[in-house]
């Protein structure tokens, strides 16, 4: 009874990269330049800043919390590196570092508001968001930072970005999810992850500091914006203050695609890749179908929805096995 | 006594892991008090759910004037005539008596309120229940008691009750106010209702009720009629012989081991000035009515709540409790009353909740060490007997005493030497009961030492070496088991009025 249930679980987890291949399969037969290296290389690299905020979204949101702030956070990170080697003349490499520990310095913000202050993720981070944006008009008056060749150098873009014809940023996308699915799977900050997400009362009545590990958590959730930071300049080269509000949305939607519940206790880092792959086939593929960005919105929230309506019946079929199977005979 | 109003038959009501209800029966006359009575976790509530459609049956039939009836919901409940008055009153305080009685169903002026007309609607079933308030009062302003009528008048109200039922609807109240509510209850009898009345008082039923009937563990045991018998003879059905075994004769700790654990002047909110000793391989009970500032005790030992003042020796040594944290690691482990709230992270692992406690013994480098971890849980399967298909199964679906058991391993592994037990047989079923109470006596007989919480007197008397008793917030009473009996404790657990 139990195995069978299980294996239909199972089935369902299969259902986000199915939904994947589907797309991916769709979208080849029926768009103008979509199958083939050029179309994959440009799915790529519209996922590598969407990525990272979402790797670090999901840390977050498996405590049952929420980060608002990760899309101007980026942004902000961004212009304070930008405004770094442009007007304080930083080599570009340090300016990249500062853009971390921004990043990281908001997380940390968020992360003593919320376990510390007892604020709501929601209230506290949406607070940092307008911060954040406010501030990166401040420090950079307002003017737009440069990430091109003239401004970081010629190795930038090769670096971070594209190397002739090979997506570099790719490689340093699959190496921050192994990076991300490693901590979240295999170290203690992982486990108290999942436990706070599930219990946090019951975690810290075992002893576990749970307000430590969860600053810790925003931190490193903070610390991938940061990261974005500098793939959303390589991407575009040039940072508008105020860009960057909305990207958030759009890594949650790709974690909560991924399977990823917004009541905390249950996700995964695949889910979380894969929903981004999902969010950026969609956008490359209802291109190539003649579709503008509009639509892709449109869409895209279909699929938030769909999954989030999968993720309940998968949820409701776990508690029917519940019934079903006692574990113990008597 | 009237004509046969309901009868229930063959009940049956599974919960994961647990047969709550094998085969139950009731069956209620017009104006008769039937009460329905047992132990904790008996089945009492469920029946009751059941009948008022909180619960669907898995199996029976529900039969009202004899004919079937088909209960969904508990709106399916009230139109069919079925009231329930619960132990804690469902009133909205700040609204006056009348609004209380008609909400949902208020009198109307086209759109408006017509207030008049529902004072004058609430003044007229007050005195046909001669009930002495006045609609216009605001109910946080009346005594337990009276909200409690209004409760009932409220019940009354809707024209079709029949069957009221009433959860222990004495516990919240004193003597003079229950001979008030018997009264009323005599009236209500007049009238034909037929009730359903739930109490741990056994001298209460013999004054009221007209038959009694017994559960146990589930199952249906009896009915009697309440002149027949003596309460005696009822107090044997609901224990049967089965749990409880002799209380123990006396204490198991020598008189010379040495103190684990010394608590001086607790103090906080609910807890006043409480000081206690526990010694090496000693089980010390705690009794008290629900209230009695006992988990709060317990959680100020543990470090879950901030104490404001006193002071707590481990070994002798003071040990700075300020946070769960700083508990543990002094070697105090704390079982809640409510484990699945405090207790366990449900959706996780029997492993991962095992090691909840220890993680930092199970890293190589910063890496968890899953290997390791199942193989420690795995031993504490074994060696406290968890009943589970493997460890790597979620803890949701344990039933409560293989739940209760994954608490306990969680502080095995961490080797804590004084663990705190809060009601650790609630809401399990007696076979897993039996089995927690051997292991807490192999613990205490390996070193350990344990502060049992427990409502069940007869628990605490079978355990315990020792009993404290308290008292809203104060410890009112101290005694070695040899000298413990239910009459003493429940004499110092007892609210001076």
């Amino acid at each position: 009874m139990q195995s069978n249930a299980n294996r239909k679980l199972n089935m369902q987890k299969l259902l986000a990269p199915a939904a994947l291949v589907i797309l991916y399969v769709f979208f080849s037969i029926f768009g103008k330049n979509f199958f083939g290296y050029e179309g994959f290389k440009q799915i790529l690299q519209s996922s590598y800043y969407i990525g990272f905020m979402a790797f670090g979204v999901t840390f977050v949101i498996i405590t049952g919390g929420i980060d608002l702030s990760i899309g101007t956070v980026m942004m902000c990170s961004a212009i304070i590196g930008g405004t770094a080697f442009t007007n304080w003349g930083w080599p570009v490499p340090l300016a990249l570092v500062l853009v971390l520990i921004s990043g990281l310095f908001f997380g940390l913000c968020n992360g003593l508001m919320i376990a510390k202050a007892k604020l709501p993720p929601f209230i506290a981070t949406l607070g940092t968001m307008m911060v954040s944006q406010g501030f990166g008009s401040i420090i950079s008056n307002v003017r737009t930072m440069h990430y091109s060749p003239t401004y970081v150098g010629d190795w930038f873009r090769p670096v971070f970005y594209i190397s002739g014809n090979f997506p570099v940023g790719a490689i340093w996308l699959l190496g921050a999810f192994a990076i991300a699915a490693f901590v979240l799977n295999k170290t203690r900050l992982g486990r108290y992850n999942f436990a706070i997400g599930s219990n946090e009362e019951a975690a810290r009545l075992s002893g576990v500091k749970t307000d430590r590990w969860k600053i810790a958590i925003y931190a490193i959730c903070g610390l991938f914006a940061g990261f974005a930071g500098i793939f959303f300049g390589a991407a575009y080269t040039t940072i508008t203050p105020g860009k960057g509000n909305g990207e958030e949305l759009n890594a949650i939607a790709a974690v909560v695609i991924g399977g990823t519940s917004m009541s905390g206790g249950s996700g995964s880092m695949v889910g979380t890749l894969i929903g981004v792959l999902i969010m950026s086939t969609l956008k490359k593929g209802l291109s190539s179908v003649g579709l503008q960005a509009h639509w892709q919105t449109f869409f895209t929230g279909f699929v938030v929805i769909g999954a989030v309506l999968l993720d309940n019946a998968r949820n409701r079929a776990a508690n029917k096995v519940k019934i079903a199977a006692p574990a113990v005979k008597k | 006594m009237g004509e046969v109003l309901l009868q229930m038959r063959g009940i049956q009501k599974y919960f994961p892991g647990v047969h709550a209800l094998d085969d139950c029966h009731f069956e209620l006359k017009s104006g008769e008090v039937h009460a329905l009575v047992g132990e904790n976790g008996a089945g009492k509530s469920t029946m009751m759910k059941v009948l008022t459609g909180v619960y669907q049956m898995d199996a029976g039939e529900i039969l009202l004037d004899g004919k079937p009836v088909q209960i969904h919901d508990t709106r399916d409940a009230q139109a069919l005539g079925i009231s329930i008055i619960h132990q804690e009153l469902n009133l909205m305080k700040d609204l006056t008596v009348a609004e209380n009685i008609f909400i949902g169903r208020e009198p109307m002026n086209g759109i408006l309120l017509n207030k008049r007309k529902q004072n004058e609607m609430a003044a007229e079933l007050l005195s046909s229940l001669s009930i002495d308030i006045s609609p216009t009062t605001i109910v946080g302003t009346l005594t337990v008691a009276r909200q409690q009528m209004v409760e009932i008048a409220k019940a009354l109200s809707y024209d079709n009750t029949r069957i009221l039922i009433m959860d222990e609807p004495s516990a919240a109240l004193t003597e003079s106010e229950i001979e008030e509510l018997f009264r009323f209850i005599r009236d209500l009898k007049a009238r034909g209702v037929g009730i359903v009345y739930i109490s741990h008082r056994m001298g209460e039923l013999k004054e009221i009720s007209d038959r009694i009937t017994v559960m146990r563990d589930g199952q249906y045991i009896g009915t009697v009629n309440t002149a027949e018998v003596t309460m005696d003879e009822i107090i044997r059905m609901m224990v049967g012989r089965v749990i409880y075994e002799q209380p123990k004769e006396k204490s198991n700790v020598p008189p010379d081991a040495p103190i684990v654990l010394e608590a001086r002047h607790l103090l906080s909110k609910d807890v006043k000035d409480v000081s206690f000793v526990l010694h090496k391989g000693e089980i010390l009970g705690f009794a008290g009515l629900m209230g009695a500032g006992r988990t709060e005790t317990a959680r100020l030992v543990s470090g879950a709540d901030k104490r404001l003042g006193g002071e707590i020796l481990v070994n002798g040594k003071e040990v700075n409790i300020q946070t769960p944290a700083d508990a543990v690691k002094a070697g105090i482990g704390y079982l809640s009353e409510d484990r699945k709230r405090y207790g366990l992270c449900l959706p996780l692992s029997v492993a991962d909740n095992t090691v909840m406690a220890t993680l930092h013994h199970f890293l190589k480098g910063s890496v968890v060490n899953d290997k390791k971890i199942r193989e420690v849980s795995h031993t504490y399967r074994e060696q406290i007997n968890i009943k589970t298909p493997s460890v790597d199964t979620k803890v949701v679906s344990l039933s409560g005493g293989n739940q209760q058991k994954v608490v306990l391993a969680k502080w095995l592994v961490r080797d804590c030497d004084i663990l705190i037990f809060d009601e650790p047989t609630r809401g399990i079923d007696v076979g897993a009961k039996s089995e927690i109470y051997k292991l807490m006596n192999r613990l205490v007989a390996e070193g350990k030492s344990i502060i049992m919480i427990s409502s069940e007197l007869p628990e605490l008397l079978r355990m315990s070496d020792r009993i404290i008793v308290m008292c809203e917030g104060v410890k009112t009473g101290e005694m070695d088991i040899s000298e413990a009996t239910q009459e003493k404790i429940m004499a110092l657990a007892a609210p001076r009025i």
